[in-house]
């Protein structure tokens, strides 16, 4: 487990504050204990402070992962965020895309979300901001990268991509190896 | 009877000096006739050993070889010029070796990715059949070079090189290039098995074309082959930080920096959340979408705003004027409709009719 390097941290925030804006200070400033990020073979993880010292008793070979996963750093040092993230992002994003059920199965097959499977939207959001997917029921379901504004999401055609896919829980199946 | 009496005494006098051929032992000596070996497991007599060692010893290796030669002498015997010879039989102690155990070559690069790979080697034949010449020619070396050549007695120069190429020329430089290759990959792998360092820029590109890798450390170096270490050297728009491996060893006065301490839990949060507020800080930057339709609304606002106020009374249009290359706020981008006009009757309009 290794301290993120100050490069790494900023590229962590700043895909986080995409996500959440100003709510990540809530994940590091929380009232019940620290939190911090650590590194493990290029993936990230959200740990306690306690958990994190019961972690570094384990030798560092046998450890493979210890707290949340929230991504991890690809060979080109961009940061992805991982599906494993979502419970911390879904209580604090300020965009949200409420989907249409029978579009619900498409997006967790991995597909971008088209302009008939929306069902509502947060006003107001911005071009290629990240947001938050959720069920009409209010289940969190996955995030992904707004294609559009609200605005042009009134006049865009039927078949247009609304949502660009980045996340769904359907991962938690489909590639259930590679997340940890 | 007296010359009995003397050879017996004879006799004896001489068994007396050579000693009996038979030799009695609690255990059993071992032997290995194959090395002539004969290792005797029996205690030694620790009284004799103190008061006359020599002797003791002597006698003792006497009776030991009395053995061995005994069990030599059970061997079927040959005779080869006047000599009688013995063939041993296989040594059963296995002796251990004089010189270390020799280490394994270390493997070339190829070798050792075809090993990752499981890549095995395929045995070719040394002689193939060949369809176009109608006999078995060999894969390389004595009678190769000769049916190459009348294999390739004629070579089409392509569409798209110059006409007056030499063929011939560009194929013996391709080969020799290939062969320069080869060679400049077999002394690396020299060094890589005896663990030379090898300058990482300025050896010879082995392609036609250098790899990106070797032209970003070229590049690297050169950047930081300033005065001030490449501290003033201007970046071009999108280049990146140079990453990776022993990157940093490159560039002369940024060796590795030592490893930061960890940092407190307390610290490292004052951290995080001071380089939060950086980020969350930044200037936003200018929604350029956003930008363009403000700009286009007030442009419409602006042109209806004028519209309405330099909206000429009716009928009191300046035809001439307008002609003219005047107003360009009467201009309006609806259809022109037939019957809106008004004729004026003090214009005649004569000669023939025109359709």
């Amino acid at each position: 487990m290794k301290v993120l390097s100050e490069e790494r941290t900023r590229i962590l925030f700043e895909k986080l504050t995409k996500y959440i804006g100003v709510n990540v200070k809530l994940l590091i400033d929380r009232p019940d204990g620290t939190y911090c990020f650590r590194e493990k073979k290029d993936r990230v993880y959200y740990i306690s402070e306690r958990l994190l010292h019961l972690a570094q008793t384990v030798k560092p070979d046998n450890l493979i992962a210890a707290g949340t996963c929230f991504g991890k750093f690809t060979k080109t040092n961009k940061f992805r965020l991982h599906i494993t993230a979502l419970t911390y992002i879904a209580p604090y994003a300020p965009y949200k895309i409420w989907v249409k059920p029978s579009a619900e199965q498409q997006f967790l097959y991995g597909h971008h979300i088209i302009k008939s499977g929306l069902g509502r939207i947060t006003e107001n959001t911005p071009k290629h901001h990240g947001v938050v997917v959720y069920t009409m029921s209010d289940i969190p379901i996955g995030f992904g990268v707004a294609s559009r504004t609200t605005a042009e999401c009134r006049h865009a055609d039927p078949l247009a991509t609304i949502v660009f896919h980045q996340a769904d829980v359907g991962e938690y199946i489909r590639s259930e190896d590679t997340l940890t | 009877m007296d010359i009995v009496n003397e050879i017996l005494e004879k006799e004896q006098k001489k068994s007396e000096k050579y000693k009996s051929i038979t030799v009695e032992k609690h255990l059993e000596v071992e032997l290995d006739i194959g090395t002539l070996l004969a290792s005797d497991t029996n205690d030694l007599d620790t009284k004799l050993l103190q008061s006359n060692k020599d002797d003791y010893l002597q006698s003792l290796t006497r009776d030991n070889t009395q053995l061995l030669l005994n069990k030599i002498w059970e061997l079927p015997t040959e005779r080869v010029d006047e000599a009688i010879v013995v063939k041993l039989p296989e040594p059963k102690t296995v002796l251990p070796r004089a010189k270390p155990c020799p280490k394994p070559k270390p493997l070339t690069k190829w070798q050792e990715f075809a090993k990752s790979k499981g890549i095995t080697k395929k045995k070719k034949d040394k002689l193939q059949w060949d369809e176009q010449l109608q006999k078995w020619v060999p894969l390389y070396g004595f009678k190769k070079a000769a049916a190459e050549k009348e294999k390739n007695w004629l070579i089409e120069v392509p569409q798209n090189l110059d006409p007056m190429t030499d063929m011939f020329e560009k194929k013996a430089s391709e080969k020799s290039e290939k062969v320069a290759k080869n060679e400049l990959q077999r002394l690396k792998n020299i060094a890589r098995a005896r663990k030379v360092k090898i300058p990482r820029v300025g050896l010879p590109v082995t392609s036609d074309k250098a790899s990106a890798t070797q032209l970003d450390t070229a590049a690297t170096i050169a950047k930081a082959s300033t005065a001030s270490l490449g501290k003033f050297q201007d970046k071009l728009p999108k280049e990146k930080e140079p990453r990776g491996k022993g990157i940093h060893e490159l560039i002369p006065g940024k060796e590795r920096k030592r490893k930061l301490p960890i940092p407190t839990p307390a610290q490292e949060r004052e951290n995080n959340l001071n380089m939060l507020d950086n980020i969350l800080n930044k200037r936003p930057k200018i929604d350029m979408d956003k930008a363009v339709a403000k700009h286009i609304h007030d442009e419409q606002v602006n042109r209806s705003e004028e519209k309405k106020n330099t909206k000429p009374a009716k009928g009191k249009r300046n035809f001439k004027a307008k002609t003219k290359g005047g107003n360009p706020t009467n201009f309006t981008a609806k259809k022109p409709k037939a019957g809106k006009g008004q004729r004026n009757p003090a214009k005649k309009a004569g000669g023939r009719k025109r359709r």
